[in-house]
């Protein structure tokens, strides 16, 4: 089980209450998409995707990165076990979606740049630590049910 | 994955807009490295301390920027610029090359925090693939 100390979770409470899901969503999926293009091939139903200037005015892209964000909250709500909580999500990616569970960990690191954007100086060491932290264990219990 | 004309063009101009903040950056970064990564202080041993923020840190963070900024010198002959580098990381120092991806994150993170506005997705994709090349350069004497 993962341990985390106070100071990790006012960390990562702190971040998730201020965070503008639309904003962030949004430019997190789509800097994926641009900076790992052959994340594109998940996407093949979400209309046009032919450059960085489209993508970045996609409202169906927009739509879905706040989506994922959101996904984040049962982790937050559930920090104390989080290889369940995603369980069912897990499955979900691997059976019916065929995701590569290598893209989760690219989603995470965009996630990481747009939101040290955000916060600027306010994202410490400290504060990287812990969302690093954080988003690793959401990556690998995403990853946990592939089989 | 090599860079195109423009992406080349857009890491020079990045790398110049970032000139007055890259000791920064470079420190931030090495850092970041330690701590996010704590199994990159393995090579670090030797110094007395490789907690962030301390002095040995920050100036091989800044050392290893030094690196960088010579290599965007180089960026149309990667591999035959940094010739000695790559002997000095293949036969000295035997850096395990995935390092230089987590090395590569904290750095782009740091430009992010520091350059919200200019750090663009084009501007990501363009200067995490001059990276990547760059880690390929230093690995090419490696085996």
């Amino acid at each position: 089980m993962v341990e985390w100390t106070d100071s990790e979770r006012a960390i990562i409470n702190s971040i998730f209450s201020n965070l503008d899901y639309e904003e962030i969503g949004r430019k997190s999926l789509c800097r994926c998409l641009i900076v790992y293009p052959w994340t594109q091939r998940y996407f093949g139903g979400f209309g046009n995707l032919y450059n960085a200037e489209t993508i970045l005015c996609n409202p169906l892209i927009a739509a879905h990165g706040t989506k994922i964000l959101h996904g984040l909250d049962r982790a937050l709500k559930n920090m104390d076990d989080i290889k369940n909580t995603y369980a069912e999500l897990s499955l979900l990616h691997s059976d019916k979606l065929h995701v590569d569970p290598d893209n989760f960990r690219l989603l995470a690191d965009c996630l990481t740049v747009v939101i040290a954007a955000k916060m600027g100086a306010a994202f410490t060491v400290d504060t990287q630590v812990a969302w690093q932290k954080f988003l690793s264990v959401v990556v690998s219990a995403l990853g946990r049910q592939y089989h | 994955m090599s860079l195109s004309a423009k992406q080349k063009a857009t890491v020079r101009d990045f790398f110049s807009k970032m000139s007055t903040r890259s000791d920064d950056i470079g420190a931030e970064a090495l850092s970041r490295l330690v701590a996010v990564y704590p199994q990159t202080k393995s090579y670090f041993a030797h110094w007395k301390e490789a907690t962030p923020g301390s002095a040995p840190v920050r100036k091989h963070g800044i050392t290893i920027m030094g690196g960088v900024y010579d290599a965007v010198g180089k960026i149309d002959d990667l591999k035959g610029g940094l010739l000695s580098l790559s002997e000095l990381h293949a036969f000295m120092l035997r850096v395990d090359p995935v390092n230089f991806k987590l090395l590569a994150h904290c750095m782009l993170v740091c430009m992010s925090m520091i350059f919200p506005e200019e750090f663009t997705p084009q501007v990501h994709v363009a200067v995490d693939k001059f990276l990547a090349q760059l880690a390929l350069a230093l690995c090419e004497k490696y085996r």
